[in-house]
């Protein structure tokens, strides 16, 4: 019987002899000194005289220049301090992340002034969940490339100019006459859209276009064609027992992520005691992040969705004809799908990410047929994310082209970059008389108006959010205007005539809605209203369109070859992440990537195009770049990634990228743009199109952390099996600790203590533990950049990462799951992977000067002032969790000119921006900047923990549950991390380890070394009972476990001490 | 650090017993009063003069306040009592503001006050009193015995050195006698014993100095820079009581003490316009300082012109730019908040005698030795049981069964963590 392998790299599953060896060094990168040969020390280029004469040297200059002068520092005071302001006490104001529709209700986190850190609200329907995204927000608040005043074309350049001027010369151009647009993205909040009637009003003939850069047009139509009207439900995934995505990336970027997240984590919740969880069914082109977490996924081309939705609602009702579906595998898949979904009326939910009407009236006949409607949809309150119609878009085009609009006015949208025919669009737009930008930046479309007008960040503003009926959630300014911005509804308002700003129109709004200057301030102080409305069904399911629907998905014609389908990625969005640094170097999902897009290819494909599989292919960033082209569209090159478990004619690629140069340092040089080949069916734009590809002949190289850290062949990090398999077998995991305690701690059955020779650390109080769910975990990433912003970790930039210098303190390790055949994939194990604190910690030991030691809370520290950069701990570290500041990548260190470093690597610009004093004020001051030498690592939050114990001895009483929780756990929306004391029998932590001792383990508990970090093995609900061997039966358990990862290799017996 | 801890426990033992020394004065009434003026009134009352309120000279011919109970409801609850009474709304409208609630003035305090008030009148009446002494400053007699031991130790080396001489002599001359023939002597100077000794003394001294210099880099202790504006902690909190947490409150809530906004200085400073009862203030080096004029500095940045001061508007002030004393380094997190709330540490524990400094300096090196020794030595507020013990301590039951069980008898700082790195790095 074939086992399953736990791999994170083709070099280790193909190549193991290869990988093996290239593990073993110490520096994967090539090092910059210069060589010694057999000529001996002292004819090398610096003998040791020379070294010993600068080491002299600079010793005596770097004592003079730390002793020579003592700066004056100054401290001033408020001249009029605000009362309720304490100066080094954060304070905490609800408002709303929104960005293109997207709504996050969020409290931000402001000390001294400056809004540091974004958490999610308890309040809102989200649950206190955030994305990356709006984790990142903060930073791009005091991004350096925001616009900074309203601007008008001269020629060819911008020029400042004043909003006196502004209003003047556009309020009169707009009483001209002419027709007026304002195109913008979807806009879901009730004042603005308010404000924007009030303003069509005015100027009878003008009208409002929404557009979607990434579109759900072809949904909203098909929702009206099968009778709910122009809208989109709300989705219920924690009442499905079975889910079916035909290719919606809903854990990752469709429509509202944080809060199907939480829906989903709760179906997916296991109780040991009665094992059950929600099924999860995925098909799709390319590998998603919500294809990587289902429990069974089935691929085809982009372009057989509507057949697969056919064929599914074929065997559900047999009342349409579906298309022959050649593939074996999916054929059977679709068979079982049916069926399962069949045996789960009322409690499936089927969800297409396809924009195609089409395919989405044949899914809603899905749901009707499963009653899904009113069960797991709901239409009572239908979401207000997207509300773009395509062809509103094309239509306007087609308007501009004829010079029928006189004047455009643009929010959000950026059509010149995200636009299926961009030439057309800015050649359209060169015959509008006035183009007015109000984006932040000077994107695309901004850079060819005649004026910008920049709008404040969210973080500066007023304003509403209606997420979905009934559910308002509300903004409020968290810092003054850094900038000379405006609020484009001030503008909108001033145009029309009206003299109010959007400030003031804004609360007289509220205030007369809401009854009361009070319910107002209650409103702005929770952030949100959630009055739900009574369960008003908005029209009722009507089959009418399914025939048309089915003939039309019949009819279409069938592309042969190979096919692009664009996807977005959880960072960058559809671009807008595209200028946040953090968000660049946040690791792909699946590729673990970083600052680039990439064509990301089959297994099959790369064998056709001659790639080997190998560790070389792995090892050297360096990958082949290739041409993809479509007709008519041009080409574009791109560098490739294989990914397991994609369609065979399947290239998938990442849309976001190859900004232009006004966006900034970040943006620019990053991948390449391929909105281009989406294409509109003269209803709606589809996001796969029929491509050629070929190889370039070269090589591009690419940032990827997966294989920076490794474990050195022990395999028992993380632990997955599945539903059968577990009910069947439930104690494999708590076997292997018995097996421990039996072997190593013989004569008390303590392996805690009996198995070291080291003694016990005393804990006579507190003892922090966390503790992760993989079950919950989805690879989003929020977690890694809540941890950057928290704790101050500095960006490094592509060329850094690709030396392995990257500094998250928080990864998650991606692991494909695949029998013998890596391209059969059966699953995908995230695994958040940060400092586990162990109680013997193996870094400890090692530190010659003590930098790092063990607390009485069991938190391994890390005192950066006292290290002196041996990196002994990072090398001993069996986890590979310990970053080392290779450069002075925040500008910390003394010596100014550190940064400038030619020899060992130029740092790429992007750090330079990030040490700028605007964007240094999202740096945490409870934290310490770190300098050049020093090693650094997850800390536990413990800043947050010393404030939380404070506020507990200040209020004179003990510390109460949840009061302490650390950056990743609050980032999280699927609630996959839980921290606390575990000394507190009535904490959450120990609860839930208390709750699960059946799928709880530690990270390599064999080593004996002891963390305070516990994981729940990931189970996925399959029957599918061959499951790795554990170990956990005699001598030979560790070896078993070897022999499924390496064939060829001898199994290694683990020791259970120290290395 | 090995002078600092005497000096720092002859610091506290002097601040008690100076606490003690008030505290036992404060038994008569008008003692007790000036400091509840001080605490509570002086805010905004002078006796002389109208600040934000009334002035209180004559107090008790003014309305009913004769009736010390009438005084008392109207401190207590001023809102309440102004309700029904016409005077008192009077006192509103030309003030502009109502006084604050006191709800914890007791009727002796009342009295208390009056007494004091009464007492000011009737000073002022005969005249200017002579300022009240400083306080002896102690004598760092520390830093004598070290000269005397130094001059003691140097003297014994001379004698050694010229008994050497005088040995060697003898026996150059003894040897003449006998006839022993002896090769010629080398100078002192080129005796090879005398430079391997000199060179030996010479790295031990020089090592010692150089080491102590280094380990000192950075550390400003005696720091007393000169500030915008000559502010004597010694005339406010000292003689006048003004309690630190006055103007320095976020030390109770927050990591930083804050200096107080040139509103807070306002407060006061909107009636007390001049400097004339205190003792004469001196610089460091011995310039006299006009207090008047320095006050008129405050006046500046505060925009405030005291011919005017109805007119005055805090929010066209200007923030003074003081000169931070007490620095730490980046990599120090620092919490007076920890400190002074949680901890009930003293200012001065850390700060030094501050009320009696003009200027003030850094008194300690605030070196993470320092920090260190405090944290050994310092008793954590351990006893949950009884009511005066911090509640957060609870969770520690092993120590709890220790001092129950007489293994302990106190629980210190380090106990508790208090000596870990992560502390205060991070």
């Amino acid at each position: 019987m074939s086992q399953k392998k736990y791999w994170q790299s083709f070099g280790e599953v193909n190549d193991q002899e290869n990988f093996q060896k290239q593990q073993q060094d110490e520096f994967k990168e090539e090092l910059p000194f210069e060589g010694f040969d057999d000529k001996g020390l002292i004819d090398a280029k610096a003998p040791r005289r020379d070294f010993l004469k600068y080491l002299g040297f600079s010793t005596a200059a770097a004592t003079l220049a730390a002793s020579c002068k003592i700066p004056v520092k100054k401290a001033i005071p408020f001249a009029n301090r605000p009362e309720n302001i304490v100066p080094g006490v954060a304070k905490y104001y609800a408002t709303t992340y929104v960005q293109d529709g997207d709504v996050i209700p969020v409290v931000a986190k402001v000390r001294d002034g400056r809004p540091i850190k974004i958490e999610g609200n308890e309040l809102a329907f989200t649950k206190a969940g955030t994305t990356a995204r709006a984790q990142a927000s903060v930073l791009d608040l005091y991004d350096t490339h925001r616009l900074r005043f309203p601007q008008r074309k001269v020629g060819d350049k911008f020029e400042e100019t004043t909003y006196e001027f502004v209003d003047k010369t556009i309020g009169e151009g707009l009483a001209a006459g002419g027709n007026i647009v304002l195109l913008t993205s979807t806009v879901n909040s009730p004042s603005t859209l308010q404000i924007i009637t009030e303003f069509l009003a005015k100027y009878p003939g003008s009208k409002h276009v929404q557009a979607d850069p990434v579109s759900y047009s072809g949904m909203l139509l098909a929702n009206e064609a099968s009778g709910f009207g122009r809208k989109i439900p709300t989705y219920h995934f924690d009442a499905a027992k079975v889910i079916v995505s035909l290719g919606a990336d809903f854990l990752g970027t469709w429509l509202s992520p944080v809060e199907f997240a939480k829906g989903y984590s709760a179906g997916r919740r296991i109780d040991e005691k009665n094992p059950s969880m929600s099924k999860h069914y995925q098909f799709e082109g390319y590998l998603s992040t919500t294809g990587a977490n289902a429990d069974e996924r089935f691929t085809h081309k982009p372009s057989e969705t509507g057949a697969v939705a056919l064929a599914l609602l074929a065997a559900l009702d047999g009342a349409v004809t579906a298309p022959a579906i050649d593939n074996a595998t999916l054929k059977a898949g679709i068979a079982k799908v049916a069926a399962d979904l069949k045996a789960h009326a009322g409690e499936a939910l089927v969800v297409a990410g396809s924009n195609d009407a089409n395919v989405q009236i044949i899914v809603n006949a899905i749901n009707n047929a499963t009653g899904a409607y009113g069960k797991t949809i709901d239409w009572s309150t239908p979401v207000n994310y997207r509300k773009g119609i395509d062809k509103d878009l094309t239509d306007l085009v087609t308007q501009m082209e004829a010079g029928q609009v006189g004047t455009l006015m643009i929010y959000g949208a950026n059509p010149a970059y995200t636009y299926h025919d961009a030439a057309k669009f800015t050649a359209a737009l060169k015959k509008v008389k006035t183009s007015i930008s109000f984006n932040e930046r000077m994107d695309e479309t901004t850079k060819l108006c005649t004026y910008t007008i920049p709008t404040h960040h969210y973080l500066e503003s007023w304003g509403d959010a209606e997420a979905k009926t009934g559910y308002t959630s509300f903004m409020q300014p968290t810092i003054y205007p850094l900038f000379k911005t405006r609020p484009y509804q001030t503008s909108l308002l001033k145009w029309a005539g009206n003299n109010t700003d959007y400030a003031v129109y804004f609360k007289n709004y509220w205030t007369a809605k809401l009854g009361s200057l009070d319910a107002f301030d209650k409103a702005l102080q929770d952030g949100v209203m959630e009055a739900v409305p009574p369960a008003a069904v908005a029209g009722s399911y009507s089959s009418a369109a399914v025939a048309a629907a089915s003939a039309a998905i019949t009819a279409a014609k069938k592309i042969s070859g190979d096919e692009i389908v664009l996807y977005q990625k959880v960072s960058i969005g559809t671009g807008t992440g595209a200028t946040n640094p953090w968000l660049q170097e946040l690791p792909d999902t699946i590729s673990k990537a970083t600052w680039d897009n990439y064509a990301m290819i089959s297994l099959a494909k790369a064998n056709e195009l001659g790639i080997k599989l190998d560790n070389d292919y792995e090892y050297y960033p360096q990958k082949p770049v290739i041409k993809i082209s479509v007709a008519g569209k041009g080409d574009v090159e791109l560098p490739i990634l294989v990914i397991p478990g994609m369609n065979a004619n399947t290239i998938a690629v990442a849309v976001g990228y190859g900004r232009n140069e006004e966006l900034g340092k970040t943006a620019f040089g990053a991948g390449q743009n391929v909105y281009q080949f989406t294409s509109f069916d003269g209803n709606n734009v589809n996001y796969n199109n029929a491509v050629t590809i070929a190889s370039a002949g070269r090589k591009q190289k690419i940032a990827q952390t997966q294989i920076h850290n490794s474990y050195e062949d022990r395999v028992e990090v993380v632990r997955e099996t599945t539903l059968g398999a577990f009910k069947k077998n439930p104690n494999v995991v708590a076997d292997f600790r018995k097996d421990l305690e039996e072997k190593y701690a013989r004569s008390s059955g303590d392996f805690r203590k009996e198995a070291t020779l080291y003694g016990v650390h005393d804990q006579p109080g507190l003892k922090w533990g966390m503790n992760v769910d993989m079950n919950a975990c989805y690879g989003c990433g929020a977690c890694v950049v809540a941890c950057h912003a928290e704790n101050n970790v500095p960006v490094v930039g592509k060329s850094e990462v690709l030396r392995y210098h990257d500094m998250h303190w928080l990864r998650i390790d991606r692991y494909f799951v695949s029998g013998e055949n890596p391209d059969d994939l059966k699953g995908v194990v995230f695994q958040p992977m940060m400092c586990q604190h162990c109680d013997n910690a193996p870094c400890e030991n090692v530190c010659p000067v003590a930098a790092t030691n063990h607390s009485m809370e069991g938190i391994n520290q890390m005192a950066y002032n006292r290290c002196i950069g041996t990196r002994y701990c990072a090398n001993n570290c069996p986890f590979k969790v310990r970053r080392f500041n290779w450069s002075d990548y925040t500008g910390a260190d003394s010596f100014a000119n550190n940064q400038d470093q030619q020899l060992v690597g130029k740092l790429d610009p992007v750090v330079f921006q990030m040490n700028d004093d605007l964007t240094r004020m999202v740096l945490n001051p409870d934290v310490t900047v770190r300098s050049r030498g020093v090693m650094e690592k997850c800390s536990f939050c413990v800043q947050k923990l010393q404030a939380a114990k404070l506020d507990a001895k200040k209020d004179n009483r003990p510390l109460k549950d949840g009061e302490a929780k650390t950056a990743c756990q609050t980032a999280c929306s699927a609630d996959a991390i839980v921290f606390g004391n575990v000394h507190d029998k009535d904490s959450q932590i120990s609860k839930v380890r208390a709750a699960n001792t059946q799928r709880s383990f530690y990270v390599l508990e064999q080593l004996h070394v002891l963390p305070n970090v516990s994981y729940l093995t990931k189970v996925r609900n399959t029957d599918e009972e061959e499951t790795k061997n554990w170990g956990g039966h005699g001598e030979h358990a560790a070896a078993a476990t070897h022999d499924a990862v390496i064939p060829a290799g001898e199994g290694k017996k683990e020791e259970p001490a120290h290395h | 650090m090995i002078l600092c801890k005497p000096i720092g426990q002859r610091l506290t033992v002097l601040f008690l017993s100076l606490f003690v020394s008030i505290f036992s004065v404060s038994a008569q009434d008008a003692a007790a009063g000036k400091t509840l003026f001080m605490s509570k009134c002086a805010a905004c009352h002078n006796v002389f003069k109208d600040g934000t309120g009334p002035a209180l000279m004559g107090l008790e011919e003014r309305h009913k306040w004769a009736d010390h109970n009438e005084l008392l409801k109207w401190v207590n609850n001023p809102s309440a009592y102004m309700a029904g009474d016409a005077y008192t709304q009077g006192l509103k409208t030309k003030f502009g503001s109502l006084m604050t609630a006191f709800g914890d003035i007791t009727l002796k305090d009342v009295d208390d006050v009056v007494a004091y008030i009464n007492d000011e009148v009737a000073k002022k009446a005969k005249g200017p009193v002579a300022a009240p002494g400083d306080t002896p400053a102690a004598t760092d007699s520390s830093n004598q015995n070290a000269i005397i031991f130094g001059v003691i130790s140097l003297v014994l080396a001379i004698i050694a050195l010229i008994l050497m001489q005088v040995n060697s002599n003898l026996k150059k001359m003894s040897d003449d006698v006998e006839g022993i023939l002896r090769p010629e002597p080398v100078p002192f100077y080129r005796n090879k014993v005398y430079i391997a000794m000199a060179a030996i003394v010479f790295f031990i001294v020089g090592g010692f100095l150089v080491t102590k210099g280094a380990i000192g880099l950075g550390r400003q202790t005696n720091y007393q820079p000169e500030q915008p504006i000559y502010y004597s902690h010694k005339v406010h909190a000292g003689i006048n009581q003004i309690n630190c947490l006055y103007c320095h409150g976020s030390a109770m809530e927050s990591k930083s003490a804050t200096i107080p906004s040139v509103n807070v200085c306002m407060n006061c400073h909107k009636a007390i316009q001049s400097y004339e009862k205190g003792p004469k203030l001196y610089t460091e080096d011995g310039k006299e300082i006009d207090g008047t004029a320095e006050i008129q500095k405050l006046y500046t940045y505060a925009g405030f012109d005291p011919k005017n001061a109805a007119q005055w508007d805090p929010s066209a002030a200007k923030p003074i730019q003081w000169i931070k004393i007490h620095n730490l380094p980046d990599h120090v997190y620092f919490n007076h908040s920890q400190h002074v709330n949680a901890g009930k540490v003293q200012c001065q524990s850390c700060h030094g005698e501050i009320t009696a400094m003009d200027e003030v300096k850094q008194v300690n090196e605030l070196s993470m030795g320092w920090c260190v020794n405090c944290h050994r030595q310092t008793k954590v507020n351990f006893n949950y049981s009884d009511s005066t013990g911090n509640q957060f301590y609870s969770i520690y039951e092993k120590f709890h069964n220790d001092i129950k069980s007489g293994k302990m008898d106190s629980v210190t700082v380090k106990d508790i963590g208090g000596l870990e790195c992560q502390k205060c790095h991070y």
